[in-house]
């Protein structure tokens, strides 16, 4: 253990109008920590600058998961064992499950938050690639109110997000999916406690054998979670018969425009571009199976 | 208020201590150096490996990785609840001793508590959900056969 222990402050505030007070007062100087996941491990390790941080544990409010008929609005403390063991999330956005299953193990997903996941800004986490094929939104809160980003565009570089120091991520909002193609595919070292070397979510809907809405998330192929908006594009609007053989290659090679990998301790640059095509090829595989005869 | 110690009320294998901590301190340290709790252990200490498995509030945590602030009023558990307080053995860990589930042991109350949290959800877990449950848990003797061995001799035995 070599974080500066006895030299950290920590507040607890009772109710969300405390804490973004707080962060209001003195914008910048308190790190928010949810379920400590991530934040504990740099921490432990000395790496971490913070010594102020604000334990957002007593806000009860956050926890809270909501299926309305518009969609899911999940709480920023909602943990991946909360989506993973929620009934009606696995009916309608089964990509959501599959990332809570693939966070961590157990002990990781009975603590970890969605928020935290997504204001850690890995580019390697799991939970934003299904969030981006969902077209999801989150809400960014403040003193000075509440605003709606969609999760698009949360990321603006490595690391990097468009929260305000004062602002304080609270919810998140997942659109109804309805009937429609969901895949998820993350390529790691092993299936439980890895950082993914690849990972592809899709969601795709068809409608008189033609696909009408396809969104694909991405995650550890860019310096931020991210949509694959020229491969969108080459499948939108295209029949779904036939799909994998007529628009594969072409969907392979707009993935390479959509992407920017690197070489680092888990991969190459190379073995991810050619596992990401190769994962894509095979969701349009699944998709065209799947829905093909509608 | 930097450097301030704050007043830490915890109840660990049904006995509630009250002590004072720093907020930030890890629950693990809690455990081991202010109560005294050794058979909780560190390993990577940076929620990889699973041997600082405890339960609190009914649910395995990773105690490495839980600020002792936000373990404030928790119920605990760790191996030393286990056993009664006599010798006898809980029949997981009996389990883990009838089929050689332990090697070095070093990860093997990690290993134990991962398998409550697992017994208490799913009583009678096939080697999937075993494996699932389990993922969490390094054991560097690589003795996991036998660890599942035990732990479905367990669930078919009784439950923990």
């Amino acid at each position: 253990m070599r974080g500066d222990v006895p030299g950290c402050e920590v507040r607890v505030p009772g109710t969300l109008e405390e804490a973004l007070d707080g962060l209001h007062r003195e914008p910048g100087q308190w790190r928010p920590l949810a379920g400590g996941t991530d934040l504990m491990v740099p921490f432990a390790a000395g790496r971490l600058a913070d010594t102020r941080f604000l334990s957002l544990h007593r806000l009860a409010d956050l926890r809270a998961v909501e299926l309305t008929d518009a969609g899911l609005v999940l709480g920023a403390l909602v943990t991946y064992a909360q989506v993973r063991q929620h009934p009606g999330i696995l009916a309608q956005w089964p990509n959501l499950v599959s990332s809570a299953q693939a966070t961590g193990a157990v002990a990781i997903q009975n603590r970890g938050t969605l928020g935290g996941n997504l204001v850690n800004a890995s580019p390697a986490a799991d939970t934003p690639p299904s969030l981006l094929a969902y077209g999801a939104q989150v809400e960014l809160s403040s003193v000075r109110g509440a605003r709606w980003v969609d999760y698009a565009d949360f990321h603006t570089g490595y690391k990097r997000t468009v929260m305000a120091p004062d602002e304080l991520l609270t919810r998140i909002r997942v659109p109804a999916a309805g009937p429609g193609f969901h895949f998820f595919r993350k390529v790691g070292t092993r299936a439980a406690q890895a950082v993914a070397k690849v990972c592809l979510a899709a969601y795709a809907r068809v409608e008189a054998g033609v696909v009408r809405e396809f969104r694909v998330g991405l995650g550890s192929l860019a310096p931020v979670p991210a949509r694959a908006r020229a491969t969108e594009a080459v499948i939108l609007g295209a029949p779904v018969a036939g799909l994998a053989v007529r628009l594969g290659a072409r969907a392979r090679e707009a993935l390479l425009a959509d992407i920017s990998p690197v070489d680092d301790l888990r991969s190459t640059a190379n073995y991810r571009r050619t596992v990401a095509g190769n994962v894509l090829v095979q969701a349009l595989g699944e998709l065209e199976a799947e829905l093909g005869g509608r | 208020m930097t450097g301030a110690r704050i007043p830490l009320t915890l109840t660990v294998n049904g006995r509630r201590h009250e002590l004072e901590a720093y907020p930030m301190a890890r629950l693990l340290d809690v455990l081991r150096d202010d109560l005294g709790l050794t058979g909780t252990k560190e390993g990577c200490g940076e929620g990889e490996c699973g041997a600082c498995s405890v339960l609190m509030n009914g649910e395995v945590v990773n105690s490495c990785l839980v600020p002792a602030i936000q373990a404030q009023g928790a119920e605990l558990r760790t191996i030393e609840g286990l056993a009664g307080d006599g010798e006898a053995l809980s029949p997981l860990q009996a389990a883990f001793v009838a089929c050689n589930g332990a090697q070095c042991g070093f990860c093997t109350p990690g290993m134990v508590m991962a398998s409550v949290d697992l017994l208490a959800r799913s009583p009678h877990p096939d080697e999937a959900r075993i494996r699932t449950g389990l993922a969490g848990n390094i054991c560097r003797c690589t003795g996991y056969g036998k660890i599942i061995d035990a732990v479905a001799r367990a669930a078919a035995e009784e439950r923990p």
